[in-house]
C-alpha cells in the first residue's frame, strides 16, 4: 500500500510505547496475524477480478476501500476499472480516480504517480480522466 | 353545561387535529411537493463514498437513454461532452464541487453583527429611559470627599493607595 512507505516511520515510533510491569520477556502484543501488503492488494485485486461481479459488489468493494486508511495500489485500480467497463459504467470509473485524488490529501505526488502507472488502462478501455473533462475543478 | 362542554371538547380535538398532523402529510396534499422517501437507498453526494447508492438522474430521456446505450460499446468512441454527461447523469457534485466551501459565512457573520448592534440600540436606551439615577456618591464632589477620608485614615499605607500619596507635599507622589 502506498501509505505504507509514509506511515512506517510512524510506526515504528508508536511500537516503542511503555508497558506497564509485567513479568520478564512478555509484550502485551495481539497474537493475531498481520496481514501484509501483498496479500491486502492481491486480495482486493481477487475482489475486483470476479467476472460476474455485480453493481452492488463493486459499489460496496470500492466504498470499503476508500474507507480504509491507505491509497489503494494502482493494481487494486486497474482491477476495478475494467470491473467499472465490464459493467458498463464509465461514471464510476471516472469518480473513483476522483476518490483515489482525494484520498491523498496532502501527498500531492500520489495521484499523478497512480494515473501514470494506469495510463494504459485507461487509454486501452478510453477512461478520461477528471482532469480531462475538466471536473477537477468546481 | 354538558352541551357547552361536548361543544369545547370538539373544537379542542378539531384544533389538536390540525395542529398534530406530521407536515409531511400536510404539505403532501395541500400542494404537490415531492416527499423524500427514506425507505428506499437514495443519492448522497459524499467524499467517504465514491459510488452512490443510486444513480442521480433516475428518469431518463431519450437522448439520455441513447447515451447509455453507446455507453454499453467502447468507451474511447465516446467525445469528451458525451462522457461528461453520463459523468452528471450518475453524479450530481463532483469531487471538487464538494470540496468548495461557500461564501455563506460572511452573510453568518454580518447577520450577527446586525443582531448585536441592534440590541445594543435597545440596550442603550434601556439605559437612557429605563434606568434611574445613578447614586449621588459616584458624584465628583462626593468621590473627592471619599478619597480625602481614605487619604486622612491612611488606607493601606504600606503599599497601597496611602503610600502613593505626599503627605508632606499633600499631593499624589
Amino acid at each position: 500500500m502506498i501509505s505504507a512507505a509514509v506511515l512506517r516511520g510512524i510506526g515504528t515510533l508508536t511500537r516503542t510505547r511503555a508497558v506497564f510491569t509485567a513479568p520478564l520477556a512478555v509484550r502485551c502484543y495481539s497474537h493475531a496475524k498481520v496481514e501484509t501488503d501483498e496479500e491486502f492488494d492481491s486480495r482486493w485485486v481477487t475482489y475486483f477480478s470476479k467476472p460476474d461481479l455485480d453493481t452492488w459488489e463493486l459499489r460496496k468493494g470500492m466504498n470499503t476501500l476508500i474507507g480504509y486508511d491507505l491509497v489503494p495500489e494502482p493494481k487494486i485500480l486497474d482491477s476495478a476499472l475494467r470491473a467499472c467497463r465490464r459493467l458498463n459504467d464509465l461514471a464510476n470509473a471516472i469518480r473513483i480516480l476522483e476518490a483515489v485524488k482525494d484520498k491523498s490529501g496532502p501527498h500531492k505526488e500520489i495521484y499523478p504517480y497512480v494515473i501514470q502507472e494506469l495510463k494504459p488502462t485507461l487509454q486501452e478501455l478510453g477512461i478520461s480522466t477528471p482532469e480531462e473533462l475538466g471536473i477537477h475543478k468546481a | 353545561m354538558l352541551a357547552s362542554r361536548a361543544l369545547v371538547r370538539g373544537l379542542q380535538s378539531g384544533f389538536w387535529r390540525r395542529v398534530s398532523t406530521s407536515s409531511a402529510a400536510w404539505v403532501a396534499h395541500t400542494h404537490d411537493v415531492d416527499v423524500v422517501d427514506c425507505s428506499v437507498p437514495q443519492y448522497n453526494n459524499r467524499l467517504d463514498t465514491p459510488l452512490p447508492d443510486v444513480p442521480f438522474v433516475r428518469n431518463l430521456s431519450v437522448e439520455q437513454k441513447k447515451l447509455k446505450e453507446n455507453e454499453k460499446g467502447s468507451w474511447t468512441q465516446l467525445t469528451k461532452e458525451e462522457k461528461l454527461a453520463l459523468y452528471r447523469l450518475t453524479h450530481e457534485l463532483s469531487y471538487a464541487e464538494m470540496r468548495q466551501g461557500s461564501k455563506e459565512w460572511m452573510t453568518v457573520l454580518g447577520g450577527v453583527f446586525i443582531f448585536l448592534g441592534f440590541t445594543g440600540l435597545l440596550v442603550w436606551w434601556q439605559r437612557v429611559y429605563v434606568y434611574g439615577d445613578v447614586p449621588h456618591t459616584l458624584s465628583q464632589e462626593s468621590v473627592a470627599q471619599q478619597t480625602q477620608r481614605m487619604i486622612d485614615m491612611r488606607v493601606n499605607p504600606v503599599h497601597g493607595f496611602s503610600n502613593k500619596w505626599d503627605y508632606e507635599k499633600k499631593q499624589w507622589k
